[in-house]
């Protein structure tokens, strides 16, 4: 597939040159053209004012067929201490899900845990667990975990591996990938399956978290994703469930690295604001610590903790571990109020499944109002002292 | 020693904007800037270069204007720096990215590889573990902390979810770092003399003897398929008014649904 300009329509308008992502399309002879860097994302066919863009060959949709073979979906099962992980179960809901669409097999990875923890996924949803409970896979080393997904992998050879986006899948599902040669798509916040092709639709935000792109890996199998903790919902948990559950062993897998010491040092902040029913967040609009300090007041009246945005962040008015975005914690609380945040796709897909999002901004076209529940325009130096000032009064009636 | 930093210029992320009516990004008069992260990765080798001896060659896959990125890397105390350009790696995904890098990396031969965690544009922090892989050496993620090197092999602290491991690798090795490591300097008047001056090499695909099929938008498994904004949520409820007129409809309607 690929994108032309139809040089008898162009009219030289350079309307499409800022359209492209990707910096693809320059001007010749007064006439756009398409550069090396087209990636055939066909933002820029609509942008034309005079139809002159157009796409050739249309993707072919024979992949259903050249990958006969693969066909089950495949979550690598994170632990932590021999207990499986939150995020491992809300993959199983993702991989279910795909799993039932595709007419396949939930299979899942659990490696340096016991039977009953196995037994655990095969209850959240997962077909077959392949288990291997080798102390050796206690402790997190890069090469004994990609070596061991590997080998099941190529024998399973799944249509879909999902795993989670955390130090640990970060770390070795790219090894994985690049071994098998085949696609990896980070931090998807939605997969969906394509009815006419059967391929993997990954969405993700792009571009530093400006915009969302949806993601395809049509000729290479397995369509590998992974997903950030608390991105999807878990599924049905059925005490009752069967499944089959399968003991390996990698004896002979060795690791060039050595974890000699694991430190537990949690933070406070990432626990708060995990658990928290109610998140008080401050962007750019906050100006400054001064404006985190009336943000402070509201979550401590209303019992909650405080968030901010990257730039807040990367301002220095309040640590990292404080950020709520892409780059930083996703949350899900009853009540998120957004203060002072434009709303960029980097904080968005942090916090937009927040059951109530209150956002306070002075800019009326600020994109964080378009995942508001309730919106005020107006400026939070004043709005957030007054309703600090009315739920204190409030509280202390009851 | 020698150590090699991969650095990426990228668009300043935090400038880019959307047209609200096209739904496109406005990239005009963007500043382009190194990866941040990668100037912490740059701190790092040079701060091993005092210690223990080391040239510190800095490495980037990218456009002809990227050359700009690696005198700024010269400046703050890298002493070699190579371009990997070649119009045949446009359009590489992150596989297609690290088997280039890669290439380039084997031709040139390293101890020790530093990238940053990940770059601020793509956000995928997967090329410094697949460029491990095609490399074949151990590499460890997510580093905060270089407590020695001795003897062939390198200790380091590796941040985790809930604190961070102690683990010790063989060299060569590749890392990835994250902020916490250290603070990356300021360009010296010495360094931005030298950054003037430097030759700046040149590879392309040729120089890496690589497969034809493996580069570029060719040579990459995944393909963007569309780019559009998040919708806008059903059932938003603009609250107009005076600030305190606000304030008493949202209270109002906080109570009504019990969330208060």
């Amino acid at each position: 597939m690929s994108i032309i300009v139809r040089q008898d329509k162009c009219t030289g308008c350079e309307t499409c040159v800022d359209s492209c992502p990707f910096d693809a399309i320059e001007m010749r002879d007064g006439r756009a053209f398409i550069n090396e860097y087209c990636n055939a994302c066909t933002t820029c066919l609509p942008v034309c004012p005079e139809g002159a863009i157009i796409e050739t060959e249309p993707a072919a949709s024979d992949s259903a067929r050249k990958f006969a073979d693969y066909k089950d979906v495949l979550v690598f099962a994170e632990q932590r201490e021999g207990r499986v992980a939150p995020v491992s179960l809300e993959l199983l809901g993702a991989g279910r899900r795909l799993a039932d669409e595709l007419g396949s097999q939930l299979l899942a990875v659990l490696l340096g845990a016991d039977e009953s923890e196995a037994g655990e996924l095969v209850k959240w949803g997962a077909d077959r667990v392949y288990l291997c409970s080798d102390p050796v896979f206690g402790k997190f080393n890069d090469d004994t975990y990609a070596g061991a997904l590997l080998r099941i992998i190529e024998e399973q050879k799944p249509s879909i591996v999902l795993a989670g986006a955390t130090p640990v899948g970060r770390s070795f599902i790219p090894r994985v990938a690049a071994r098998l040669r085949t696609g990896l798509t980070a931090d998807c916040t939605s997969l969906e399956i394509d009815g006419e092709t059967g391929n993997l639709v990954q969405i993700r935000p792009a571009f530093g978290g400006n915009i969302m792109a949806s993601i395809l890996c049509p000729d290479y199998r397995p369509q590998m994703a992974t997903v950030r903790p608390r991105v999807m919902k878990r599924g049905q948990y059925d005490a009752g469930r069967t499944g089959e559950i399968i003991h390996t062993d990698f004896k002979d897998l060795n690791s060039r690295t050595k974890v000699v010491e694991t430190v537990k040092e949690v933070s406070e902040v990432s626990v708060n604001l995990h658990e928290a029913d109610i998140i008080v967040s401050g962007g750019r609009g906050a100006g400054g610590e001064k404006g985190f300090k009336i943000l402070r007041e509201l979550a401590e009246a209303l019992g909650g903790a405080v968030g901010a945005s990257r730039a807040a962040v990367d301002e220095g008015w309040i640590p990292y571990s404080h950020q709520v975005g892409q780059t930083g914690k996703t949350v899900n609380p009853k009540i998120y109020f957004a203060c002072g945040i434009s709303g960029a796709v980097q904080h968005l897909v942090g916090m937009q499944s927040s059951d109530i999002i209150i956002a306070v901004n002075k800019n009326p076209d600020a994109p964080i109002f378009n995942v508001a529940t309730y919106g005020i325009v107006g400026d939070m130096f004043e709005i957030v002292p007054m309703l600090t000032a009315k739920i204190k009064e409030l509280k202390g009636q009851q | 020693m020698n150590i090699i930093v991969c650095i990426k210029q990228v668009p300043d992320t935090a400038e880019i904007k959307i047209n609200p009516e096209t739904n496109t990004l406005m990239r005009e008069g963007v500043p382009s800037i190194i990866n941040p992260f990668d100037l912490h990765a740059l701190e790092a080798a040079v701060r091993i270069k005092e210690d223990l001896g080391a040239r510190v060659t800095a490495l980037t896959m990218g456009p002809p204007q990227a050359e700009s990125s690696l005198r700024e890397a010269i400046s703050m105390g890298a002493d070699d720096a190579v371009l990997l350009s070649d119009r045949a790696f446009a359009g590489s995904d992150t596989w297609a990215t690290s088997y280039a890098l890669a290439g380039a990396i084997r031709k040139l031969g390293a101890d020790i590889v530093f990238c940053g965690k990940q770059a601020i544009d793509g956000d995928t922090a997967q090329v410094g573990p697949e460029t491990a892989e095609f490399l074949d050496i151990p590499h460890v993620s997510y580093v905060r902390n270089i407590e020695w090197i001795r003897d062939n092999t390198i200790r380091v602290q590796r941040l985790m979810d809930e604190g961070y491991d102690v683990v010790e690798s063989p060299l060569p090795v590749l890392l990835t770092v994250v902020k916490e490591l250290n603070q990356p300097r300021m360009p010296s008047l010495k360094g931005k003399m030298a950054a003037k001056k430097a030759q700046i090499r040149m590879m392309g695909k040729a120089d890496i003897e690589a497969d034809e099929d493996s580069l570029g938008l060719k040579g990459s498994p995944t393909k963007v398929k569309s780019i559009f904004a998040p919708e806008t949520k059903a059932g938003r409820m603009m609250i107009e008014g005076g600030p305190e007129e606000q304030v008493d409809i949202l209270i109002k309607e906080l109570r009504k649904i019990k969330c208060l």
